[in-house]
Order: structure tokens, then sequence, then C-alpha cells
């Protein structure tokens, strides 16, 4: 066994067991630690297979970010998980039903699924040769000289959802005492307060 | 020999050897760092500093190390107990591993990865799962809120920390720590590194770096007179020792990442003289020595003003940085010193 492939069965190992915990873990905090195993040893085997730029960007886009959201929401959460769990065995055959259709269901459709001759030369076809330049210049190109106005569409789109959280989510309350940062740093010390100089034994 | 060290015993046994050799370095500057530290400190203060054990108290911090090691583990009641000794290994693990990426010259470099840029802004964005889950296993308020609050600052500086280096890496077309360095060599010596195209942002990154590892001013998640000392309050021993140790190590990191981006990593500063690992070793110390007299002389921010330095500020000046170097490197204005792409273009 070389080193790749016992790198490539431990990321693997790692990835299973970890995506286990995560749905058998009791404590929910516990799941996100197990799910970001799971981002973590993913992102190796994306290292594995060459893809080094898109290894890096799962671990800083999902560990860095969404993962550290995650674990705030879920930590400060006051939801008795073991109370939500005490009835599964109640719902266990309804979900049960729902997962087997649903595998039926994909079973069917890639039972069907034809993929046509020329389709895999047209996907080969944008991507540059990976002997000749390194795969981060190779995404770069793609996504910034080939497909810069699908790219910039898809930015938009964001934007768009973006924008539309933040005014479902803005509210005005008109009887909130807000800081005011620029009047407090024009402040004149010598208005706001007074020294005095206080003799012993005196007082003011 | 050669033969064995092509196979995948001998490679990784390579690897493991050159990743002791980057762990001593890191440890053992990390002796001198701390006692560096608190020395400055000391003389800003007007004090002596440690000076008792060894000459000029030198071993100070193997004899703090020592005490730390032998003192008893305690275990608050209620802690989660996997999590609880996880966390402080995570937090002493993240900033080692991305030492792995730093070259000390154009040939010193244990992985010379072509994303390493990339790689250390990855690793350095688990170092906030050290802090989280410390504060949450703790089972203790004020350690929860300064975790959080840590984290809250950890996350907005990595922004604009991670949008300061992208105008380096515009300016170099590339993701590689030497490709960085070699496009700042140049005829003038000093004058040819990344700090003086990149002027504001050298300050900018220094800050954000300040805020990044949680140094003073901004040690918000320890300060003392709110929270005790924040997420590592419930923690003693080794345990402590490791959070302690990490925060050394990921501000000397800061210090190798701000020469390697901005002046000239390895280079000399005087045109003529030999380049070396000597260069990087002395600008790393320059800037400990600006952390340290950071530390003792600006006094802490509250917490909305962190805050609002980091999203209102810091934010908005880099992000116009960055479509500034764009425009600069894209039309080769000022002498093409924006553009100076190692690869592609």
């Amino acid at each position: 066994m070389t080193l790749g492939e016992f790198a490539f069965y431990a990321f693997s190992v790692v990835t299973v067991v970890s995506g286990l915990f995560v749905v058998l873990a009791r404590n929910p905090v516990h799941s996100v630690l197990w799910l970001i195993l799971a981002f973590l040893s993913s992102a190796g085997l994306f290292v594995l297979l060459g893809a080094e730029f898109v290894a890096m960007l799962m671990v800083i886009v999902y560990v860095g970010a969404v993962a550290v959201l995650f674990l705030f929401v879920v930590m400060m959460l006051d939801v008795d998980f073991t109370e939500l769990k005490a009835k599964m065995a109640a719902y266990f055959p309804i979900a049960g039903l729902i997962g087997a259709v649903f595998l039926a269901q994909l079973v069917l459709v890639y039972g069907v699924w034809k993929s046509s001759d020329g389709a895999a030369a047209l996907r080969g076809a944008p991507t540059p040769d990976p002997a000749e330049i390194h795969n981060t210049l190779a995404i770069g190109q793609l996504i910034y000289d080939d497909y810069i106005h699908l790219f910039q569409a898809a930015g938009l789109v964001l934007l768009v959802a973006m924008i539309g959280a933040i005014v479902l989510t803005l509210r005005h309350r008109p009887n909130v005492k807000r800081q005011n940062v620029l009047a407090q740093m024009y402040r004149d010390p010598a208005k706001a307060m007074e020294l005095k100089d206080v003799k012993p034994g005196q007082g003011l | 020999m050669a033969d064995f060290m092509d196979t995948g015993i001998g490679l990784a046994l390579t690897i493991m050897g050159h990743g002791l050799l980057v762990i001593a370095f890191v440890m053992v500057s990390l002796l001198f760092l701390v006692y560096g530290d608190r020395k400055i400190w000391a003389a800003v203060q007007m004090r002596r500093g440690p000076n008792v054990v060894g000459v000029f108290g030198i071993l100070q911090t193997v004899a703090d190390a020592l005490k730390y090691v032998v003192k008893e583990v305690v275990i608050p009641a209620g802690v989660d107990r996997p999590v609880f000794f996880i966390a402080p290994l995570i937090a002493f693990v993240m900033p080692l591993l991305c030492w792995a990426v730093i070259p000390f010259s154009d040939r010193l470099v244990m992985a010379d990865i072509n994303v390493a840029v990339l790689y250390i802004l990855a690793i350095s964005s688990l170092e906030v799962y050290g802090v989280i889950m410390g504060g949450w296993a703790s089972n203790s308020k004020y350690a929860f809120l300064g975790s959080l609050r840590s984290a809250a600052q950890m996350i907005s500086y990595e922004v604009s920390i991670g949008l300061i280096i992208i105008g380096v890496i515009l300016s170099t077309g590339s993701l590689n720590f030497g490709d960085i360095v070699a496009a700042q060599d140049g005829r003038f010596g000093f004058l040819s590194w990344y700090w003086l195209p990149h002027f504001p942002m050298v300050f900018l990154f220094f800050i954000s770096a300040l805020a990044e590892t949680n140094r003073p001013p901004f040690d918000l998640p320890e300060a003392e007179s709110e929270l005790v000392a924040g997420y590592q309050v419930e923690y003693g021993s080794t345990p402590f020792l490791l959070f302690m140790a990490c925060e050394y190590i990921a501000i000397f990191l800061m210090c190798a990442l701000i020469s390697l981006l901005f002046f000239g990593g390895w280079l000399s500063p005087i045109p003529g003289l030999p380049d070396g690992a000597i260069w990087m070793v002395a600008k790393m110390a320059v800037f400990f020595f600006l952390f340290s007299m950071v530390k003792a002389i600006v006094p802490r921010y509250r917490y909305d003003q962190l805050m609002r330095l980091g999203w209102k500020v810091f934010l908005p000046m880099s992000l116009i940085w960055v479509v500034a170097v764009a425009f600069f490197a894209q039309f080769e204005l000022f002498g093409g010193a924006y553009a100076r792409w190692a690869v592609g273009g």
C-alpha cells in the first residue's frame, strides 16, 4: 500500500464514520463537531485528487464560516433534544416510508439514465490539460475569462437573495436609544468635565 | 539509501523529520519570544521583568512551562470532558500546522505548495474552534461569553486580512510564497518590496493581525476586568499552557506573514548583501518587537469599538484597495509596481 492509498483510506474512513456520528450523536454540539471533521477529511480527499484549490476553499468556506455559524446557533439554542428524540419511535414508520419512496425514485431515475455519446467530450472540452497549468490557474481562467458573464450572473442572484433576506428581517424601531459615534468622538473634553483642585482637609 | 527514501515509508519519515525540525524551531523561539515579550513589557513600565532564573532570567519561560506541566489538572464539575480536552489540543496544533508552508529562504521550506496563502487562511480559520470549544465545554458563563466574543472578533478580522492578502496576490499572480517573495526582488533593495506600493495595507494588516491573534489592545476575549480570563478561565496546568503557547505561535506566524507578504521575506534590504534565512528571522524578530510594544503602550479597546473598526472601517478600506490594485495591475500603472506577475497575467 503506497502512502497515497493509505491517506485515501484514512480520509474516507474518517469521513464516513464522522458522517455517521453526525446523525448518531446525542448532543447537537457534538453533531456539529463531527460534521466539521467530515468536512475536513473530505477536503483531504480533494487534495488527494489533485484539486488543492477546491480543498482549501472547502475548508475556508464550510469549516471556517458555515460550520461556525451552525455551532453558534446550536450552542445557544435552548432545545431539549432528548425530548425530541424520544418521539423518534412514533415517527419512525412514516419517516421510513418517505425514505423508501425517495430511494425507489432515485433508483428508477438512475435506471433509465442514458448519457449521450458526446456528453463526456463536451464536459471535458473547457477543462485545460492538468499537466500544463495547475488547477488554481485553470479555475481562474474558466470563471474569470471564459465564463465571466455566467459567473457575474450567479453573483447577482446571490446579491438579490442577500438583499431579500435583509429586507425581510430589517425592522425600524423608533424608540431605541442609539449611539451616535461621531457626536461621541467630537465631544469637547473642556465642556464635558471640570477639574477641581481639592485642598486637603477642606473638600468641595 | 536513496532508494529507501523514495519508498512510502522513507517519504513518510522524511516528512516527519522536516516537521520535527520546524516544530523544534518554533518551540525554541517560543521560549525566547515569551521572555522577550515580558522583558519589553517590563522595560516600558520601568520594571526589571524576569531576572532570577538563568542569566538575565532567560530560563524563566522554561521554569514556567515546567511548573504548568507538573501541576494537577483540575476538571471542573459539569464539563464536557472530551471537548474540554480536545479544545486546547486544536488551539495548539492549528497554528503549528501553518508553519509547514512558511518558507525561511528560497530553499528552506517544508511544503512548497501552490496554494500556500490559501492554506494559511484555511488553517487559521480553524483556530477559532479551539476557542469556541474550550469556552462551551467549560460549562461556565464567563468562559462561554469570552469564547463568543473571541469567535466573533476572529471571524470579523479574518475577512479584512483575506482581502488585504488578495491585494498582494493580485500583484503577484500566484498563491505561492516563493513567487510572492521573488516578485519583490528588485534593484532597489527594500524599496522594491510590497510595503511601498501596498503602503496603507501594511498598517491595516498589522492591526488586523493584532485583533486576529487576540493580542492587546484587542484582547477582549480575556478582558480580565469583565470576563475574569475569558474562554480559558476553567483551564489550568498543561491545557492552559497549550492555550498560552498557541497565542504566541499565532503571533509569531503573523510576524512571518507580514515579513513574507510586505517586507520581502528572505531578501536583503540593501542591494549587494546576500539574501538568506537570517534576514527572514531578523524581520520576524523586528515585527515581534512591534507587537510587544503595542501591548505595552496601547490601552484596551471597547468591544463595540473593535467591531466598528473591523466592519465599518477596515472592511470597506480593504475592499476598495482590492479594486484599486486590480485596476493598477491590469493597466500597469505606476511603472508596473502593482503588476509583477510570476505566472499568467
